[in-house]
């Protein structure tokens, strides 16, 4: 939080959304199907976060579950392609079923 | 704030090697060239996330402020459900907004600073928003005309190169269509009621027309930004291309709708398969942009306002926030 936040003797009470955490929300679209990010927004505090994602990003029965969660929270990646974080999978192609050779006439495989 | 969805605002981390800005800019090009999208984090050049913050922050205002015209009908609309949809209208709208403020915040700038960047008159918004609605009527010429003018935007930008945008693009368009749907109904209703509201109609017609095909912008040989986008693939068809492609689609409706187009130089050319039309006047989109429309400043003003009796709200939420984290942090302390 940042300059903001001197209102009335409370310490660290941001005074406009600017001081407002943002979160990711993650909607379940229906039962068997997993959460789905599908945006941010800025929120007080969890709860509110949960309605607010609610009123923005249900308004047409698109989720029977929500996840909010901190934007500071979620680790991730570098974005770059070529990071070698990704490179250990590259060369094992054996991991792949086309990689194994085998007859047309065997059924079922 | 950084977050995962934010673009990185420190160096790179010292395990990481540093790629040579040539090597970057070809890797975007690339990108850019094989149709796929960029996203967040990637490296891209300083104008084109300059003018993705410009364009997509335009267009969250023009949906925050595009609440305003419909919504001084809705204590006044003529049934509990005609407000009823126009209420869930207007809330999509200031859904639109939320959804694209979102993705400018993925850009690395602050939904705050772009409100303060409207109110303080420093970023425009759509110039059709600036007419005033002072017939009902108005409700159900926006959502033909403006709301499907908006689509025949916003259809081409789902598949723009930036990723965000191009996903709240999906979601608005989705939307989108109810909000064209309910205007077009509402004027096939009042076009079967009263000789009065047959008139109320066409006159409503009359003054959004023009207006409506300003939306789509300057004429293409008078666009500056134009060209740079469509390389960038953040714009995928012209001004004028889309204009045409609105009046293809919009003139068939006005005829089953039974009103007129006022447009003398409007006729089916057999030979493009298209209508040819009048050209807009756009000395008028000039001066309403700059901010002399009938009512950019009640807009904004409203907007500031609004933005302003909300802060002990604001407020209020930050510091319950805070008592409760601190109420928290105690009990934890206290249970240890």
């Amino acid at each position: 939080m940042s300059a903001a936040e001197q209102a009335e003797g409370i310490p660290d009470v941001p005074v406009d959304a600017r001081g407002w955490p943002m979160y990711e929300i993650f909607v379940r679209a229906k039962r068997g199907l997993n959460h789905v990010h599908v945006g941010s927004l800025h929120a007080a505090d969890d709860r509110m976060a949960l309605t607010h994602a609610r009123d923005l990003y249900t308004r047409r029965n698109e989720g029977v579950s929500v996840w909010a969660v901190r934007s500071e929270s979620i680790v991730a990646s570098t974005p770059d392609e070529k990071d070698p974080f990704f490179e250990p999978s590259g060369d094992k192609v054996y991991r792949h079923p086309t990689f194994y050779e085998i007859p047309d006439d065997v059924p079922h495989i | 704030m950084a977050t995962a969805e934010q673009a990185p605002t420190g160096s790179r981390g010292p395990e990481e090697t540093p790629v040579e800005p040539a090597a970057l800019q070809r890797q975007f090009d690339e990108t850019i060239a094989r149709d796929q999208r960029i996203e967040p984090r990637d490296w891209m050049p300083e104008g084109y996330r300059r003018t993705l913050v410009r364009q997509i922050a335009q267009h969250a205002h023009s949906e925050i402020i595009g609440m305003q015209p419909e919504g001084d009908w809705i204590t006044r609309a003529p049934s509990l459900r005609r407000k009823a949809i126009l209420f869930a209208k207007v809330q999509d709208e200031a859904g639109h907004g939320l959804y694209l403020y979102s993705a400018a915040e993925t850009l690395g700038v602050d939904r705050a600073d772009l409100t303060e960047r409207l109110v303080e008159g420093r970023q425009k918004y759509s110039s059709i928003f600036n007419y005033p609605t002072p017939t009902y009527a108005d409700v159900g010429t926006i959502g033909w005309f403006v709301d499907g003018a908006a689509i025949c935007n916003q259809v081409p930008l789902c598949r723009s190169s930036y990723g965000p945008y191009a996903r709240a693009m999906v979601r608005i368009c989705k939307e989108e269509s109810f909000h064209q749907r309910q205007g077009y109904e509402l004027l096939l209703t009042m076009m079967r009621g009263t000789e009065a509201q047959r008139r109320m109609v066409q006159e409503s017609v009359d003054r959004w027309w023009w207006p409506s095909l300003m939306m789509f912008g300057p004429p293409d040989d008078n666009s500056p930004n134009s060209e740079r986008s469509m390389a960038w693939k953040i714009k995928r068809h012209s001004n004028d291309e889309l204009r045409q492609r609105f009046v293809d689609m919009t003139v068939p409706q006005a005829e089953r709708l039974g009103v007129t187009l006022p447009d003398p130089e409007l006729r089916w050319n057999e030979e493009r398969g298209r209508y040819d039309f009048g050209t807009p006047d756009f000395s008028e989109l000039k001066r309403v942009i700059s901010g002399e429309g009938p009512c950019n400043e009640e807009r904004v003003a409203r907007r500031r306002k609004a933005h302003q009796d909300g802060a002990w709200v604001r407020e209020a939420a930050a510091a319950h926030a805070a008592k409760q984290a601190s109420g928290r942090a105690t009990r934890q302390e206290a249970a240890a």
